[in-house]
Formats: C-alpha cells, sequence, structure tokens
C-alpha cells in the first residue's frame, strides 16, 4: 500500500473498522491492507490500539495527573536512562521529554489523588536525578485525540434534500 | 389569490415525495441529503460570531464586501481563473441566487436554455421564471453521464440560447475534465451559446484537479461561472455564493440583485473570509473523508451487483437499480428505513438509478448498506 498516512489516518479514526472496510475505502484488496498493517505494526509506526475513555461517565475511579519533571544529567546518565526508569511504572501512562520550563511531562493515572499523589511522591521524586516534581490533577476532560465528549449534536440536516 | 401561470404550471420538485415518506418513518437512514454532513469549519464560526459581537449587522455593497471579492479571485486563480474582483466578480446569497441572477439577466422571454439531464432540480424552475423555453439534453450512463457533443446536437441545442450545466455533478457525482469539455465549449462557440457553468462542487473532485469551461479558448467571454461555499467549506445554511463572469454580466446581474436582494448576508460574507484565508486543510481533511466514503459505497454497491460507475466528484454515486426507480426507493425506504432519491426526479436519462448522497458518516453507511444488501436479497 503506497499511502501510509491514510491506512493511519482511517485507524487513527476507527480502529475497530474491518479490515474488509479499509480495504473499501482504499480501493485495496484485503490482504494488502492486512499486510500494511502488519508492516506497520513490524516497523513500530503502530504500537497498539486503545479505546477513548471519557472516564467522567464510566463507573469506575480514575484520576489522572499531569506531572512536569525537571532531572539533572551528569556524564553517566542520559535523558533516555532517566525516561526508562519512570516509564517502567505502570502508573504512568505516558511519557514524554519536552522542551520549555522542564523536561519530562508524564501522564500518572490511579484510582484516587492519594494514590496518584502517593506515587509520585514515593516512586518519581525519590529518583536522585528527578530535581523537582509539579502535579496537575485533571479536572475535567473536553477533548481527547481528537474526540470532542460534548460533540453529541444532532444530524438537524433534512432528511431529504436536493 | 390567483397565483401566476408560470408558477403554477411548475410542479413541485419530485423530491418533495421522498422527504415526507422520509420524514414519517422511524429508524430511517438517509442517504437522501444534497448537502455536507459536517458543520463549517470553526474558524469560520468563529468569524461569522466575531463579526456579530462587533456588530456587523449592516448592508455591505451590493456586489459583496470588497475584500471577499479579492478573495474569491484570488481563490478561484487555482482553477486557471483570472477575474477582475472589482468588475467581474458577484457575491451572492448562494449559488442558487447566481444561477437565479444569471438566467433572468442574460435570457430573454421566449429565449431557449438546453438543460443537460439527470440534473440539479433547480435549473429547468429557474429557466422557466424568467420566461424561457427548457430544451432537455439527455446525457447517458453508458457515457458515465457526461455531456458530449452528439447529446447536445441531437436535442437540438444548435438553436439555444443558453446552456446551464453543473460539473461535478448533483445527482450523479459525473465531472468532467478539459478534454471532455472541450467539444461542449466548440459545440458553445460554434452556436453562440451562452454558458452558465455551476461549479458548486469545484472543490469536491477525487482523482484530479476540476476543470472549468470558462478556461478554454474563447469561453470566457461567454460563461457564467457559479461557484459558492455551500459544499466545499460545509456552510449550506449561511447561503453565500458567487458569480465570475466579464463585466457586462455582471453588471446586468447586480442590476437584478442590487434591486432584489441588495447584498449577500454581512455574517456569512466574514465566514466566508475567514474560509477562504484559513480553511484549506479543513477542506481537504473533508474532501479526503468523501473520497474513502466514495470509495466503501462504491465497492459495496459493485459487491452487491449493482452497476456503478466510478463518479469522481461532489458527493453522490449513482448506482442502477432493478425495476422503477420510484418506486424501488418507495419500498427501500419503507421496508428497511433507507432514504435515498429516485433518479427520475432529475430529469431524463435519470430513470433506473438511485441518487445516493455519502455525505453520512462511515457507521451509517455501513448500516445503510448493509440494510440496501438485505432488501435486494
Amino acid at each position: 500500500m503506497a499511502d501510509q498516512r491514510e491506512l493511519l489516518e482511517l485507524l487513527l479514526e476507527d480502529a475497530r473498522q474491518s479490515t474488509a472496510d479499509i480495504a473499501r475505502q482504499t480501493d485495496r484488496s484485503e490482504d494488502e491492507v492486512e499486510s500494511a498493517i502488519a508492516d506497520l505494526e513490524a516497523a513500530g509506526v503502530v504500537h497498539g490500539y486503545q479505546a477513548v475513555v471519557d472516564w467522567a461517565n464510566a463507573e469506575a475511579e480514575h484520576v489522572e495527573a499531569h506531572v512536569e519533571l525537571n532531572v539533572e544529567l551528569d556524564r553517566e546518565t542520559k535523558y533516555d536512562d532517566i525516561a526508562g526508569r519512570i516509564a517502567n511504572h505502570p502508573e504512568v501512562e505516558t511519557l514524554r521529554l519536552v522542551s520549555g520550563d522542564y523536561d519530562f511531562s508524564a501522564v500518572v493515572v490511579g484510582d484516587s489523588m492519594r494514590d496518584v499523589s502517593g506515587f509520585v511522591a514515593d516512586q518519581i521524586a525519590p529518583i536522585p536525578e528527578v530535581t523537582q516534581t509539579v502535579t496537575h490533577f485533571v479536572m475535567d476532560t473536553y477533548k481527547d485525540r481528537g474526540v470532542d465528549f460534548g460533540d453529541d449534536r444532532d444530524d438537524d440536516r433534512l432528511s431529504v434534500s436536493p | 389569490m390567483k397565483v401566476a401561470d408560470r408558477v403554477r404550471e411548475t410542479p413541485p420538485s419530485g423530491i418533495r415525495k421522498f422527504f415526507e415518506l422520509a420524514e414519517e418513518a422511524d429508524d430511517v437512514i438517509s442517504l437522501g441529503v444534497g448537502e455536507p454532513d459536517f458543520s463549517a469549519p470553526w474558524a469560520a464560526r468563529e468569524a461569522a460570531i466575531d463579526a456579530l459581537e462587533r456588530g456587523r449587522t449592516s448592508y455591505t455593497a451590493n456586489r459583496g464586501r470588497a475584500d471577499l471579492r479579492r478573495g474569491i479571485a484570488d481563490h478561484v486563480a487555482r482553477y486557471g481563473h483570472d477575474y477582475d474582483p472589482d468588475r467581474e466578480v458577484l457575491v451572492t446569497a448562494g449559488a442558487s441566487e447566481a444561477v437565479d441572477l444569471a438566467m433572468r439577466a442574460l435570457v430573454d422571454p421566449g429565449d431557449t436554455v438546453a438543460v443537460p439531464q439527470p440534473s440539479y432540480i433547480s435549473y429547468g424552475p429557474t429557466a422557466t421564471f424568467a420566461g424561457a423555453d427548457v430544451l432537455p439534453v439527455p446525457t447517458r450512463a453508458a457515457e458515465e453521464f457526461e455531456l458530449t457533443e452528439r447529446a447536445l446536437r441531437e436535442a437540438g441545442a444548435a438553436d439555444a440560447d443558453a446552456l446551464i450545466f453543473c460539473y461535478p455533478n448533483n445527482p450523479t457525482g459525473a465531472v468532467m475534465d478539459a478534454d471532455a469539455l472541450t467539444p461542449v465549449a466548440a459545440f458553445a462557440r460554434e452556436h453562440d451559446l451562452t454558458v452558465l457553468a455551476d461549479e458548486i462542487y469545484a472543490a469536491l473532485t477525487y482523482g484530479g484537479e476540476h476543470d472549468s469551461i470558462a478556461t478554454l479558448p474563447g469561453m470566457r467571454e461567454r460563461t457564467v461561472v457559479i461557484g459558492g461555499f455551500s459544499k466545499a467549506y460545509a456552510m449550506t445554511g449561511l447561503r453565500l455564493g458567487y458569480a465570475l463572469a466579464p463585466p457586462e454580466a455582471i453588471e446586468a446581474m447586480n442590476r437584478i440583485h442590487q434591486y432584489t436582494m441588495l447584498s449577500a448576508p454581512t455574517t456569512a460574507q466574514f465566514a466566508g473570509l475567514e474560509a477562504i484565508r484559513s480553511c484549506a486543510d479543513a477542506v481537504e481533511e473533508m474532501r479526503d473523508a468523501y473520497d474513502r466514503r466514495r470509495r466503501y459505497v462504491l465497492s459495496r454497491f459493485r459487491e452487491m451487483g449493482l452497476d456503478c460507475f466510478e463518479a469522481e466528484g461532489a458527493f453522490y454515486v449513482f448506482p442502477e437499480c432493478p425495476g422503477d426507480d420510484e418506486q424501488f426507493a418507495e419500498d427501500l425506504l419503507t421496508e428497511e428505513g433507507v432514504a435515498v432519491v429516485p433518479g427520475s426526479v432529475f430529469g431524463e436519462g435519470g430513470e433506473g438509478h438511485l441518487r445516493v448522497s455519502y455525505a453520512t458518516g462511515m457507521d451509517e453507511l455501513r448500516e445503510a448498506t448493509a440494510r440496501i444488501e438485505r432488501f435486494l436479497d
């Protein structure tokens, strides 16, 4: 399949749609789509498939915090080394190196605020290279990965029009 | 009260019956909608809100705001057009007003307007309201609903005064590239036809760039190009379109426009200007989404054994259906709850076909095509 971007857009839009439907939308055979997806996975372009969840409407408790981390490097310790130590914790859902006032941006999840703050205090802050943490608890989510949680606009078009 | 003859003699659109049937039924998925399912890009909506907040609620110049006319002239350069924003661009209340103005300004009572069919349902009545006679020119499935020199000749269009057509086409989704338009242009020049080119779907051309007949040799001086924001920018309800034509035609159209409309909606003009300035990416995304759905729907119909040519424009496909298309569409609606528009309401050549709009989300398209498949079994 020549157009990798088109396939990625289709998967980003709805990763649950069938290979057959993707094939129909891209004028490819199912086999071609199947192998193109396998290639994306093998090449580390696609790492997985997940649901976009609005936890506010779920029964389970879910707390999420965005944590800013400042770190101090030395000759032997690079960003990648510290990142590995942080990312290994299952509580860390996302970890990115960013530009600006701090070094790492982490998303930490847990069942309660106590869980999350305890995790940051007990597991992250004590890492020797970590010099500062700032924890921002998520209060409300309006949009996630392109999905607008408030967008339940009814189709108010005339059902048949010229 | 007495109703004027030319109105009384114009039947209501055949679409109306299907609209009423669809409104009555429950759990209907409509593939009968002739407008985008997207909302206008947020930047354009925000510009409209901002204009309202700043109290910009007055008339504009009859021809439309100067910055919008300049924006339109720049925007259509992508199709090879070169129009003077001061003298050759008129901003209208939707492309429909531009069609009406062109008809009334350029066609005399008793003139003949050639209307290729199947086509958008308004051209014939608009010509009739201008006092003109309508000459239907059937196009054919075998020629993928392109307008040909032969079709014009056989229909007697050599004696017509004007020709109005729409490519990318509603209802068939057909497009015509420069090669296909060349013989039509030659015919128009040879027989001195004024051409009204409705290019409202120009931005929704798949697999190639849109070609305009006005850019062919000797055509600019006899062509009114009609465009608008409704389809490309998903702004149907804002009612904003435009006409591009030589100064004498724009002057004549503006004469009617200034007495009947004064100016296109001001709020919409602000939205339109912002749309041109900053919404190219949004248009591209919508276009890509339509294209994927187009391929999906074409594949599904072919899997069902319905003959369907490769429609490459607008957001319609036009498959053949077994038996009478009106009956088929009515049964499909009542038995399976899927609304489509029978091809015959769009005129000669449309019979035995269905207009299927894919301006609908993928989930609905999946369900609707599954229902059609079940209906056919």
